[in-house]
């Protein structure tokens, strides 16, 4: 579909940066290890100083970790209430009135290294929005959406890049 | 180069190569211990009650960031560490619970070398329990082109994930 096809709001957001946030806390390395005992990732780049120094100019964290740098804590003292991880989606399933979602495919493209002691920063930028379409599931759109992480030095970290249909059961 | 530094080169890998598969009995604490190493405090990770009567499935399951790093684990044991993970893509077509036996097997499926002359390998990797795929993921993996190439040294335009 063309750009013109979607509403002048939705249009105005395409490849614009929201609900840019810090982390709550710096990369560090407990949960690294963590990460790496859980699924018994015995990788010598995490566990191995030496090793890490002379490969990635030192300790690196996985790189699957990416998104868990933004999971804030279970309990902060004086918190309110925070943006939901994804919420351009959450906006966009109330723009059109979609009650349902389901994400149909995630893709993470990593860049520089995430390193202990990162403070890392995050935004979502709307990338596409399709023309209504009917699936198995309903009638509604197509949506991709990209969370950027970026380190202290604004170099690029990785994208995550979620793909979503919001729909309404039955529609035809 | 000592042992801890061997890696797979890109010219030891060919398409329609088979990675060895990995099993793992996934246990209540296997699903516990992944949701937490990646902060996530959902129910469904970790109450059994919560998973069966709120969310009509058969038990805890295994949360999508716990899964994207036991992929890693798995191309990282083949490659070495010198492989550099680019890209994944994943596909959730259904959950993991205590008492399975998960599989994760894996296929050459893309060799080659891009225009800054890094070398890559895409793997498909099935996630699999008694047969079931329950996630697919295809990754772009860069590994070194020769014993003294190093990815990981790779930034700005050498570096085309």
């Amino acid at each position: 579909m063309t750009a013109t096809d979607l509403p002048t709001d939705v249009e105005a957001l395409i490849g614009v940066g929201q609900y840019e946030q810090d982390g709550e806390f710096p990369v560090e390395r407990g949960y690294i290890w963590t990460s790496c005992a859980s699924v018994e990732n015995g990788n010598p780049l995490f566990w191995d100083d030496d090793l890490a120094a002379k490969l990635t100019g030192g300790p690196i964290a996985m790189p699957t970790m990416l998104s868990l740098w933004f999971r804030p804590h279970h309990w902060a003292p004086g918190r309110t209430e925070q943006a939901l991880p994804l919420q351009v989606h959450f906006d966009l399933k109330e723009r059109f009135d979609l009650p349902e979602a389901v994400m149909t495919d995630n893709t993470i493209v990593f860049y520089e290294p995430v390193r202990p002691g990162d403070r890392l920063r995050t935004r979502q930028v709307l990338q596409s929005v399709s023309a209504p379409k009917t699936t198995k599931l309903g009638t509604g759109r197509f949506w991709v959406i990209d969370v950027e992480y970026r380190n202290q030095d604004g170099e690029l970290v990785g994208i995550e890049s979620y793909t979503g249909f919001g729909y309404r059961r039955g529609a035809s | 180069m000592s042992a801890a530094t061997d890696s797979l080169t890109v010219d030891q890998v060919t398409v329609g190569q088979a990675l060895p598969p990995l099993s793992c009995d996934v246990t209540a604490t296997t699903i516990v211990l992944g949701a937490l190493a990646a902060r996530d405090w959902r129910p469904m990770h970790h109450d059994h009650d919560f998973a069966v009567n709120r969310n009509g499935t058969r038990d805890i399951f295994m949360n999508t960031p716990n899964q994207a790093a036991w992929f890693e684990r798995y191309l990282t044991d083949w490659s070495g560490p010198k492989g550099r993970l680019g890209r994944m893509t994943f596909r959730m077509k259904g959950s993991v619970f205590p008492g399975d036996t998960m599989v994760l097997a894996g296929t050459v499926t893309e060799v080659g070398t891009d225009g800054a002359g890094c070398g890559w390998a895409t793997v498909d990797v099935e996630l699999t329990v008694g047969g079931d795929i329950k996630t697919t993921c295809s990754a772009r993996l860069a590994l070194p082109m020769t014993d003294d190439d190093n990815p990981w040294t790779r930034t700005g335009d050498q570096w085309q994930p």
